[in-house]
């Protein structure tokens, strides 16, 4: 008899911490214009390649290269450019009012602002998101109005959630953008169910489920899978791989699996890899998505592989567990300048416009926060009414809320 | 009028439901083409197509996460949890997201479907074929919790959770599917056919939501009871011979709390009866707001007869389950309390 084998577990580990020398030498990027684009009504059988490529338009130079470019003009670009920009500097003003104690929580985009602006052209007005904190660029990009978002994020007098939710977790069935809960990945079957209920009525809306790398390993996730892949529900399965879930790297959600997107393979659903940080190449990819879906095709599901520049939350710190500069050598750079360069290297744009743009996006911003911080902020000023807590619990008050509702006073 | 089991009028409430709007559709594991495990959805399918009525993958949380996307579309999804014991996979999709919807978008996104579970035990059903889980609804808000106890309620109670802008957890205690049930297992069953409340209207009607129903006069002691206990609290009424009055909840949320309080301060005595284990039972609750606003009344210590704080036990079953004697004992100790 020999000794049988003691085992050992496995645990993933990043490949540096801080005070290591970021490495991302283990992320194969393809070249811009490299990957094919099938037909949308190709046997998902024959382009499971494209789970494990990323689909780039932009190259170095800044030119759009390659079958996936070509969809947007100058003007659909420049308000591209325009949107992220807006994005931007909304995160960075909201990031600056949390810490100046105007609201308890903020959570920023940056890096990831083409993933939410660019995807939201693709759609039409009817369709329904089911977006995680992380995609406020579709309001943005619907020209949801800023003020409005600031009052959702200060608690104010007019906050459209009259102060009950926290904030950034938005809510706008006019923008189609189902209200954003704080538990993860439960959207991404309901979106699943919108699709469904469309198709059940004959309709032609679709719904895209979002959902990020790390809330990959809910079970909705899975569930939203079978559910879509079953009844081929006309939904986009949008999983955005930034890399990192607050302090634990992918490779914890991910596992054995080659990608993110490979995991729809499994269940059937076409998969496409995309470069997050290309505003084209994630246009493209959600038209080819949402095409499919308008034609009764079924789902999609699309990993796009961007950086999480900033912290988690205004709650977060990531020198705590990753290399400061990391972001810094994020191969696929940063999605503003990219697009920016890609407009320049056209002739509509110019560093100095650019200084220009930022300048006015910058005036909008500060605008609109001037008017929501008269409607108050979390501390000072206008309030939502205590009554705002007992109401709509249910459509109609029933009698044990309204007996508290008075007990508090109201 | 058509006599009808439960399950028939569970059955006929889809019916007319469906008929009568196209937005409601009904799914859940084996719903479709085999109509249940239970039968309660028979023949829908056949009826109303396949895209009004269907199978399920086995995932409870996809099924109530479906049907939370396809109520914020607009449709009234009336699904099925094949046993009450199986919902817990969905309790994150249920108490997180569809109680909580109205609210956190404030009015923006509603979420109108009903989740049918059988429930309760007296079935040999052993740990999870026989759970009442009641409380752990009760204890949400946003949810409405109903548990009918006979076919007429049943599908007027349904009827009007499908109609209900809010979610509604519809409990079917399964061990009534097919007559009353006292907890006399050693006696032959007797079928909805030759009960009165077998006697079930045919087209549209609604029962209440939030309304009790006193099933039995007295003058002695209240009876609080729901499910199956409303006909383990008429023997034990029968039994001891004290008369007691035997309010059926019907809704435990919203709870009838003025039918419960005039009962009790006209008895001035009160048991509380359910299947559920004892601790932390929806009867906790009950018996709270009996004290809250009938203290002046009571002669007596509220009682509780209860499921026992174990898991529910399959050879144990009538050991466990709340028989009559459990209860008439009971009642009889409450009248001699002093």
């Amino acid at each position: 008899m020999t000794e049988p084998m003691r085992l050992s577990l496995h645990v993933p580990e990043p490949a540096v911490r801080p005070g290591d020398q970021p490495d991302f030498s283990n992320v194969t990027i393809p070249k811009a214009g490299s990957v094919p684009r099938p037909p949308v009504d190709a046997d998902p059988e024959t382009i499971r390649d494209l789970a494990y490529s990323i689909i780039r338009v932009l190259n170095r130079q800044g030119e759009a290269v390659g079958p996936w470019a070509g969809l947007l003009s100058d003007e659909d670009l420049l308000t591209g450019l325009r949107n992220m920009m807006r994005l931007r500097a909304f995160d960075q003003r909201m990031l600056m009012a949390q810490r100046q104690g105007k609201t308890s929580f903020y959570m920023q985009h940056l890096g990831e602002e083409a993933v939410s602006c660019a995807f939201r052209k693709a759609l039409q007005k009817g369709d329904m998101n089911f977006p995680t904190y992380r995609q406020a660029g579709l309001l943005i990009a619907d020209d949801y109005p800023l003020v409005t978002m600031m009052n959702q994020i200060f608690s104010n007098a007019k906050d459209p959630l009259h102060g009950r939710q926290l904030p950034v977790l938005y809510s706008s069935k006019e923008h189609g953008f189902f209200t954003i809960s704080g538990n993860l990945a439960t959207q991404y079957i309901q979106a699943v169910g919108w699709a469904m209920a469309s198709a059940i009525k004959g309709d032609t809306k679709i719904a895209a489920a979002w959902i990020g790398d790390g809330s990959t390993a809910e079970s909705d996730f899975h569930s939203a899978l079978v559910f879509a892949s079953t009844y081929k529900a006309p939904v986009i399965l949008n999983i955005v791989n930034n890399q990192w879930a607050i302090s634990t790297f992918q490779g914890i959600a991910r596992g054995g699996s080659g990608t993110f997107a490979a995991r729809g393979l499994g269940f059937g659903i076409p998969a496409l890899r995309v470069d997050g940080n290309d505003y084209l190449a994630v246009h493209a990819v959600a038209r080819w998505a949402t095409e499919r879906a308008r034609r009764n095709l079924g789902p999609t599901l699309i990993e796009y592989v961007t950086y999480r520049a900033g912290a988690h939350s205004t709650s977060d710190d990531p020198s705590a567990y990753r290399p400061k500069t990391e972001s810094e050598v994020w191969p696929l750079g940063d999605p503003i300048l990219r697009l920016k360069n890609h407009l320049i290297q056209r002739g509509v744009w110019s560093d100095e416009r650019h200084r220009q743009a930022e300048a006015e996006v910058l005036d909008e911003v500060i605008q609109a926060q001037k008017e929501a911080e008269s409607n108050g902020t979390l501390h000072t000023g206008g309030k939502p009414s205590v009554r705002d807590i007992f109401e709509g619990v249910y459509a109609e008050m029933p009698p044990h809320i309204r007996r508290q509702r008075q007990k508090a006073g109201y | 009028m058509t006599r009808m089991t439960m399950i028939e009028a569970v059955r006929s409430a889809m019916d007319v439901s469906m008929q009568r709007d196209d937005d409601v559709v009904v799914f859940g594991e084996d719903v479709g083409y085999f109509g249940g495990v239970f039968r309660a959805t028979q023949g829908l399918q056949a009826k109303y197509g396949r895209t009004r009525c269907f199978d399920a993958p086995i995932s409870e949380s996809g099924i109530v996460g479906t049907a939370i996307g396809m109520a914020a579309y607009g449709l009234k999804p009336c699904v099925e949890i094949q046993f009450a014991d199986y919902m817990y996979p969905a309790y994150d999709q249920i108490t997180q997201e569809a109680a909580r919807i109205r609210y956190r978008s404030n009015g923006d996104f509603t979420c109108p479907i009903v989740l049918r579970m059988p429930t309760g035990g007296g079935i040999f059903g052993g740990q999870t074929h026989s759970q009442s889980p009641e409380a752990l609804f009760t204890h949400v808000c946003g949810l409405k919790v109903v548990m009918p106890s006979n076919p007429y309620d049943a599908k007027g109670l349904l009827i009007a959770s499908i109609e209900d802008p809010d979610p509604v957890i519809f409990l079917e205690p399964k061990r009534l599917y097919n007559g009353p049930f006292d907890g006399h297992h050693d006696r032959p069953v007797i079928p909805w056919s030759k009960h009165p409340l077998g006697e079930v209207p045919d087209g549209h009607y609604t029962v209440p939501i939030g309304k009790a129903e006193i099933r039995r006069s007295g003058k002695d002691v209240t009876v609080i009871a729901y499910g199956t206990m409303v006909y383990v609290a008429e023997a034990a009424a029968e039994e001891t011979g004290i008369d007691a009055e035997i309010i059926d909840l019907r809704s435990l949320l919203p709870l009838d709390l003025d039918t419960i309080v005039q009962s009790v301060k006209k008895t001035g005595r009160c048991v509380m009866v359910h299947e559920a284990t004892l601790t932390s039972g929806f009867g906790a609750e009950v018996v709270s707001l009996v004290q809250e606003h009938c203290f002046y009344h009571l002669e007596a210590p509220i009682a509780r007869v209860a499921g026992w704080d174990t898991p529910y036990p399959h050879a144990q079953e009538w050991d466990y389950f709340p028989g009559p004697a459990r209860l008439g004992q009971a009642l009889v100790e409450v009248m001699e309390a002093r």
